[in-house]
């Protein structure tokens, strides 16, 4: 008995080495990309200077995300593709050379995140990873990008130090913090009457980091914060914290965490009646979470988001394209992922090198036009601060076609979404 | 504060009516064919799984899917049972577990692959929506409904494999097959079904969690240490010691909840340490 009680653990603790980071790699330009680094490559680096300026001869993308956790479907494979895309649409080459898209799973684990980079950047001359969902992997990877001088583009984390005083030279905070999610939503809620709040938050740096955000934006539109009740993460269920929301009296009930947490913590809310006497916020709802509530359960439902796929006729269109090879609608995380990776292509272009320092200059220069962002700016801080809209969920009546799930109420203008640049950031000139 | 509380061990004694229904399944099979059956989980996802694609795809409502579901796993962990498991029984128990653990990875792989990891939402039944007041908290119907079905199936399941002539086989089985089957009973048949009625059991529980919980292909893998510390705190292979043990982890579980949440994933699990400590073979448990 002893024994097969101790066989228990030690399998327990081997799954986690059987699922270990796997790698997987794609190449945009195969044929390129096979020319390795010979004595001919150098000789023509050396009579043509522009083309030495890439490092290695290749420009590598690392998509670090979350592949088959709670998060795989908000960013995963859908920012995979969406890499691909971006490579592919900036014609697969950039000063000659070719972009390779690579890409691995950090399961929402800090060191699995950090160990993956630090691979990449020693044995495989990537020079920029992507995505980094889950704040955690975020704030594990960007010290060792910074210290060896290579760039971080994160889309899918959401936590607002990571452009305060855990802010590096070499990091892009691309898609959205939670201080714009809880800016959008938070001020929202209250100016409809909104005023007293309970938290259920998931507890971790991200949820923490929400709710925060989200009580100061609260209590500055003349709201009251009733209580909060931090669930570890992940929790499937949440009826013991709903009771204590219920008990709590509040008006309205703060849902600061995502993914499968948010959806389980919406349905069991319906489920125990607080949607009767009290209204919920969603303070971070992606696209992929309506889509597997469904309308009936999330209808009406207030939520900020950086991105719609159905919003305009350029958003669409690339959305439609995105729709073709993933048989989804892109998310926010998915849809930040494709532009920033162009933004970056487009500064490794205009820099005429890949050297990350005159890359980060460009990329701070240059202002974000396309389908994502209108006249989108990155500060100092590496904040990207741009347009966000606040959208309601429609009923399954107001659905007309598949994924319509949004109306959008009001765009909220870049400087109203986001926080003016932190002081705890060494970057940002006091 | 007294009405908080009965309102959280309330909730505790759901949480616990499922711990139970669960564990009772592992705990049939431990007892029976000494294989420790990692798939529960899986097995348990692929009972909401079916409620989801019947009514999905079928149209078929909750009240069939929750006979036919049971049955239509149940048949899959029968045929499983006698074309794999059944090949390591003269093994040591470590095997069995590796590969129960193999076709939970494999079956969660290929349903997270075909339906994401956000799964699918399964409405509860129109007969058992809404809910009544209690004073001190609202009782969704529904819920009141899970602790009823799981305390009936429990009690009869324990009454069959204790009190009855089949039970008395199915015991014996468990102490000398091969002294059993001297007697004229076909105790292979019997093993499979054992396997196939816990692996039934599983399905069950997962059809009944569909409206509570959102249908995903990682459902399971969450739930299964819980239910394999409650089995090892009641006693590996012990009936009353699995049912009395899910009941009380949910209330400690529920009681942690509220008093200091960010306990309440490891409560537990402190609690199998402290038990394994003073009591190696658990709560229930025959020392061997």
């Amino acid at each position: 008995m002893a024994r097969t009680n101790r066989n228990l653990a030690a399998t327990a603790a081997s799954t986690v080495a059987a699922t270990a980071a796997r790698t997987v790699v794609s190449t945009v330009a195969l044929t390129a990309a096979l020319i390795s680094v010979s004595t001919v490559a150098l000789a023509v680096c050396a009579a043509a200077p522009a083309a030495a300026q890439i490092s290695d001869n290749v420009v590598k993308v690392g998509v670090l995300t979350d592949m088959t956790g709670a998060y795989s479907d908000l960013a995963g494979p859908g920012s995979v593709i969406a890499a691909q895309m971006a490579a592919e649409d900036f014609g697969g080459k950039v000063l000659g050379k070719p972009i390779v898209i690579i890409s691995a799973d950090h399961q929402n684990k800090a060191d699995v995140a950090s160990g993956v980079a630090r691979k990449w950047f020693d044995e495989q001359q990537v020079d920029a990873i992507a995505d980094l969902v889950s704040s955690s992997t975020a704030l594990a990877v960007m010290p060792v990008a910074a210290e060896k001088k290579r760039i971080t583009l994160l889309s899918g984390p959401g936590s607002t130090p990571i452009a305060g005083d855990k802010c590096t030279p070499y990091n892009v905070h691309y898609t959205y913090n939670t201080y714009a999610m809880a800016a959008g939503t938070g001020r929202a809620v209250v100016n409809q009457g909104g005023k007293t709040w309970f938290f259920i938050t998931a507890d971790y740096v991200f949820g923490k980091s929400l709710e925060a955000d989200t009580s100061k934006v609260v209590l500055a539109s003349g709201g009251k914060i009733l209580g909060g009740v931090k669930a570890p993460f992940p929790t499937t269920d949440f009826s013991s914290y709903l009771l204590q929301a219920q008990g709590s009296g509040a008006q309205i009930i703060g849902l600061a965490n995502a993914g499968a947490d948010t959806i389980n913590s919406i349905k069991q809310a319906n489920e125990f009646g607080l949607t009767k006497k009290q209204n919920l916020a969603g303070l971070l709802v992606f696209l992929s979470d309506v889509h597997s509530l469904g309308l009936a359960t999330a209808k009406g439902m207030y939520l900020t988001t950086a991105f719609y796929w159905d919003r305009d006729d350029a958003s669409r269109k690339w959305s439609k394209r995105f729709f073709e090879r993933q048989h989804k609608m892109p998310t926010m995380v998915q849809a930040g992922v494709y532009s920033e990776l162009m933004h970056y292509f487009a500064a490794i272009k205009a820099a005429g090198t890949d050297d990350a320092d005159k890359v980060m200059a460009k990329m701070r220069e240059m202002p974000v036009n396309d389908f994502f962002a209108k006249n989108g700016r990155i500060g100092a801080d590496g904040l990207h601060r741009h347009d966000m809209y606040l959208a309601q969920v429609k009923s399954p009546e107001q659905s007309k076609y598949p994924w319509d799930y949004y109306k959008i109420i009001r765009t909220i203008p870049a400087a109203e979404a986001f926080e003016a640049p932190d002081p705890a950031c060494p970057l940002v000139k006091k | 504060m007294i009405q908080v509380l009965s309102g959280q061990l309330l909730i505790g004694l759901i949480n616990g009516s499922f711990y139970a229904l669960l564990s009772l399944g592992l705990a049939i099979i431990f007892g029976l064919l000494n294989v420790v059956n990692f798939a529960h989980g899986a097995q348990y996802m692929l009972g909401a799984f079916a409620a989801w694609m019947a009514l999905h795809y079928w149209g078929v409502g909750y009240w069939w899917a929750l006979i036919l579901a049971p049955l239509a796993v149940g048949l899959f962990g029968l045929v499983f049972e006698r074309l794999c498991l059944r090949r390591l029984q003269r093994l040591d128990p470590l095997y069995g577990l590796l590969l129960t653990f193999g076709l939970a990875l494999v079956l969660e792989g290929l349903f997270q692959n075909a339906y994401g990891i956000s799964g699918n939402s399964y409405p509860v039944p129109a007969a058992l929506e809404g809910g009544t007041n209690l004073g001190f908290m609202y009782l969704p119907r529904y819920r009141a409904w899970v602790v009823l079905v799981s305390m009936t199936v429990c009690f009869t399941s324990w009454f069959v494999i204790e009190k009855t002539r089949l039970g008395a086989y199915l015991r014996a089985g468990t102490e000398n097959p091969a002294l059993l089957q001297a007697f004229g009973v076909n105790v292979p048949l019997m093993f499979s079904l054992t396997y196939g009625y816990g692996v039934a059991l599983a399905a069950f529980a997962g059809v009944m969690a569909a409206p509570i919980y959102q249908v995903t292909p990682l459902m399971g893998s969450g739930v299964i240490m819980v239910v394999f510390a409650v089995v090892v705190i009641g006693g590996m292979g012990s009936i009353v010691g699995s049912i009395v043990t899910g009941l009380g982890l949910g209330l400690v579980e529920g009681l942690t909840k509220f008093l200091y949440p960010p306990a309440s994933d490891v409560v537990v699990f402190v609690v199998m340490a402290i038990v394994l400590l003073l009591r190696p073979a658990g709560l229930f448990g025959r020392q061997r």
